[in-house]
């Protein structure tokens, strides 16, 4: 158990990717089965243990101690499980010789009945550590939020077996923990495992963006061209009973789209975007798509106010058919004379853009017919669909981005690399009435920049700061002082959680205005012009 | 007598009327008794300075030999009477030189321990439990929450990770006196034997220790004459507040770990940009502040600089007399 409460407090504070992945790959290599494949399970949210509340959590300790002393404690950390853990009284004499391992942890809590649940869960603590205890708590109260995604995780078990993470993702739905079969072959011990269960996933095939030059050498005949659609990749596989909706990383995101699963009355491999709208009317925008994004169940009216549909990219299979070594043209036939079994609500064909030549495209692309366009997508005719991102098949040659004139307000240190450096940026923007301008936070970025240029803008941090808050320093930014940043993005969300009203998608610094005077910088109205659309 | 009469806050610290001092007064005066080095605790400019002998000698470093009037060493366990009160040090387990310090008149004995701490610590002497009346604790992690771990496992967690990323540096922010010289020299006593990098500010200090017997190994500047390559897998060790400064930018993508009690706290590690905290502690943790309450026999507490208000709660529930002792002008430097 110690091990895994180890790793788990490592991970929550180690920010860089690189980083977490030798942890985990260290982890894996260490540690015997079963507790790594529950370990897994635990980060990829597969484990399933009845989960305590907060309140029986509460209750437990301050059976055991003085509440007022427990009182003292919450409101000095702040957290619950992290108070419980630290607090929580250990009986000498009680102490076993040892702490029990993750799996009979987990084996005890599943075993678990409602009623003695909390009994149980008091003898855990009770025969384990402080780090230990901590596991345990995140582990009933569900959610461990250490900054690793299941993709992570899986990109982790690839490095550690010396295998393509599309192996990983294809297998891993028919797989369940402890994951001892998959260990094994990750290890060289055993055959890779053989995937019975319906309806897996396929890894999915993904593009290049279009760089300098790259079009002058092809030829324009050898390519077709459809809009790139500003929504959520998935795949909607149906086989047997079973129907998912899969994301482009191979999570199982059906629960949150019960409405499209219901219209998957088909047996076949589609690859689409998820979007939201009537097919046959309106194609909504990527704010109303995320109204439906991370819910694990979803109301009837969320279904009936944003109503879930799929454009459809390529058909992978078809019955027992697999079609990816096919071509592109060929599929893209098979597609559309399948679309036509399907449910005209739920399901459209991505149009193809026609176009003569790159020039011509290069307008299309400037000027797309909907602002729900992100670009387009060429693909070459002949390609079969392979994982992964191939270069030369498929590229992606996106709209220019859109760019505001903001002033640095905050900045923060980074981590590692650039933990003496300044390296996070928090912006705005102008807003109110004239003469009682102010700037309120419109985005944060922490790359787009040189480290020339991340020299320069930590020097002007550390000389123009007005006030620090532990990592964090406020930098003069009023009227007459203050740092423009040329900020690029990708697009406006509407957002609730920040004071401007809006949410920037994939905020980058693309230049520094030091010519720039702040009060020149752009206002609010800019960017809800751009929301209002 | 009444204890109050003994020993009492006064704006320039703990004052003693029937002896005429102060105990680590924080402005100066006439005759200061002094706890341990620290500098929110050992403040320069008073006319007499009674203290152990490294405390004087550590002050000396840290202000100039000029740092008071007169100075007289004290040694530990030895009576000394001043103006017919007998006053004692006693090791408190804190830091290099650290005293309690006993104060005895007309049969009541009050004992003020500064700092301290009940763990094994190779570079000072261990804390001894003196019996008195009114014994002062100090409060720094005086919350239930504060449960330090072996040090040794800290230790085994800072040299795991060195091996774990033998590509990057390790920086571990230690407070420059007491800190940094008992995580090096646990480094040592775990075996590791490379040379230990640090930071100028504890170059006098470390020097110090080892001229007193405290082995702490090969120390070398951290200073960049050879190239950022040459800290590759190197433990470096300086004072938290120089990672975030510019000098630590000749570290390959460094790992920054920071040795404290504070570091307990999941949420303090993450405001402070912390990758790998080690909670190492100078101070007393909860049960030990417990422990030695009760090991004084002491009928009545004075608790001081800290969370107060917990350690009051658990000796009113243990039915001990206990107040806070409100003083000003400490930090918690030592952690």
């Amino acid at each position: 158990m110690n091990r895994f409460a180890e790793l788990l407090d490592r991970l929550v504070l180690t920010p860089s990717r690189n980083g977490k992945l030798t942890l985990l790959v260290d982890y894996f290599r260490s540690v015997e089965d079963p507790d790594r494949g529950l370990t897994l399970a635990a980060i990829t949210g597969d484990l399933n243990i009845a989960a305590v509340k907060p309140a029986m959590l509460r209750t437990l300790v301050t059976e055991r101690m003085d509440p007022v002393l427990f009182g003292y404690s919450y409101d000095y950390v702040g957290d619950l499980a992290e108070t419980v853990s630290l607090v929580w009284p250990q009986t000498p004499g009680n102490i076993p010789n040892r702490e029990p391992t993750l799996s009979e942890v987990v084996a005890k809590l599943q075993a678990a009945s409602r009623s003695d649940g909390p009994k149980v869960l008091a003898g855990l603590l009770d025969s384990a550590g402080i780090s230990s205890r901590f596991a345990i708590i995140k582990l009933v109260t569900g959610g461990l939020r250490i900054g690793v995604s299941a993709r992570l995780a899986k990109q982790a078990l690839a490095d550690f077996g010396k295998v393509d993470v599309a192996e990983i993702e294809e297998l891993w739905h028919g797989l369940s923990p402890p994951y001892a079969a998959l260990f094994a072959w990750l290890e060289g011990k055993a055959d890779k495992p053989r995937n019975t269960a319906l309806a897996l996933f396929r890894p999915v095939m993904l593009s290049n963006p279009v760089g300098d030059g790259d079009l002058e050498k092809l030829d324009p005949a050898d390519y077709a061209a459809e809009w790139k659609w500003d929504g959520i990749r998935v795949q909607a596989v149906a086989e047997g009973d079973i129907r998912r909706l899969y994301s482009r990383t191979g999570d199982d995101v059906s629960g949150a789209f019960p409405d499209l699963a219901d219209a998957m009355n088909f047996s076949a491999t589609l690859d689409g975007e998820l979007l939201v709208g009537d097919p046959r009317e309106a194609t909504r925008s990527f704010s109303d798509l995320q109204q439906r994004l991370n819910r694990k169940t979803v109301t009837p009216k969320m279904q009936q106010q944003y109503p879930a549909f799929m454009r459809c990219y390529d058909l992978l299979q078809i019955g027992d058919e697999d079609l990816r070594a096919l071509s592109f043209r060929e599929r893209r036939g098979r597609l559309e004379a399948f679309m036509k079994t399907l449910d005209p609500g739920r399901f459209d064909l991505s149009p193809f853009v026609t176009f003569t030549g790159w020039q011509a495209l290069e307008a299309l692309r400037r000027a797309p017919p909907h602002p729900i366009i992100e670009g387009v997508m060429l693909k070459r005719w002949d390609s079969p669909y392979v994982a992964g991102r191939p270069k030369g098949p498929w590229f992606k040659w996106k709209r220019d981005p859109h760019t505001v004139d903001a002033v640095l307000m905050y900045a923060q240190r980074g981590h590692g690399k650039r933990s003496s450096f300044y390296s996070d940026y928090t912006f705005g923007v102008w807003s109110g009435p004239e003469g009682e301008e102010e700037l309120v936070p419109v985005g944060k970025a922490y790359f787009g920049f040189t480290d020339e240029e991340l020299k320069q803008i930590d020097k002007y941090v550390r000389d123009n700061t007005v006030e620090r808050f532990g990592p964090v320093r406020s930098v003069r930014a009023d009227r007459d002082n203050g740092l423009v940043l040329e900020v690029a993005f990708e697009g406006l969300n509407r957002s609730t959680r920040h004071k401007s009203g809006v949410a920037m998608r994939f905020p980058r610094i693309s230049r520094l205005r030091w010519d720039k005077p702040a009060k020149e910088a752009d206002r609010i109205e800019t960017l809800q012009a751009l929301l209002d659309r | 007598m009444r204890a109050s009469d003994l020993l009492h806050p006064r704006p320039e610290g703990l004052y003693c009327p029937p002896g005429d001092f102060f105990i680590d007064p924080v402005r100066p005066v006439n005759r200061a008794l002094i706890t341990h080095g620290h500098s929110d605790h050992a403040r320069s400019g008073h006319r007499s300075v009674l203290a152990t002998q490294q405390t004087l000698d550590i002050m000396g470093l840290r202000y100039g030999e000029d740092f008071a009037g007169t100075t007289q060493a004290a040694r530990l366990g030895e009576t000394i009477a001043l103006d017919g009160v007998s006053v004692s040090f006693h090791p408190a387990g804190h830091v290099l030189g650290s005293a309690q310090i006993s104060v005895e008149h007309q049969g009541m004995r009050i004992v003020a321990s500064g700092d301290y701490k009940r763990r094994r610590d190779a570079t000072c002497a261990p804390f001894e439990p003196i019996r008195c009346d009114v014994f002062i604790t100090e409060a720094t992690f005086g919350l239930p929450v504060f449960r330090h771990p072996p040090d040794t496992e800290e230790i085994a967690r800072l040299l795991k990770s060195a091996a774990q990323f033998p590509e990057r540096s390790h920086l571990v922010g230690a407070y420059a006196l007491g800190k940094a010289q008992r995580v090096m020299r646990l480094l040592r006593d775990a075996g590791y034997d490379k040379p230990l990098y640090i930071h100028g500010a504890l170059a006098r200090l470390s020097e110090y220790y080892q001229s007193q017997g405290i082995d702490l190994g090969i120390l070398e500047p951290a200073t960049v004459e050879g190239g950022k390559q040459d800290f590759a897998g190197a433990i470096v060790v300086g004072p938290p507040s120089a990672f975030a400064d510019r000098w630590a930018r000749r570290f390959p993508d460094p790992i920054s770990c920071f040795a404290s009690g504070w570091m307990r706290i999941r949420q303090r590690a993450k405001q402070g940009g912390v990758e790998l905290p080690l909670i190492i502690s100078d101070h007393a943790d909860w049960d030990e502040l417990t422990t030695t309450i009760k090991e004084t026999g002491a009928e009545e507490i004075w608790v001081t600089h800290g969370r107060e208000e917990a350690l009051v709660r658990w000796c009113e529930l243990e039915g001990i007399a206990a107040r806070p002792l409100h003083l000003v002008g400490y930090e918690d430097e030592g952690d």
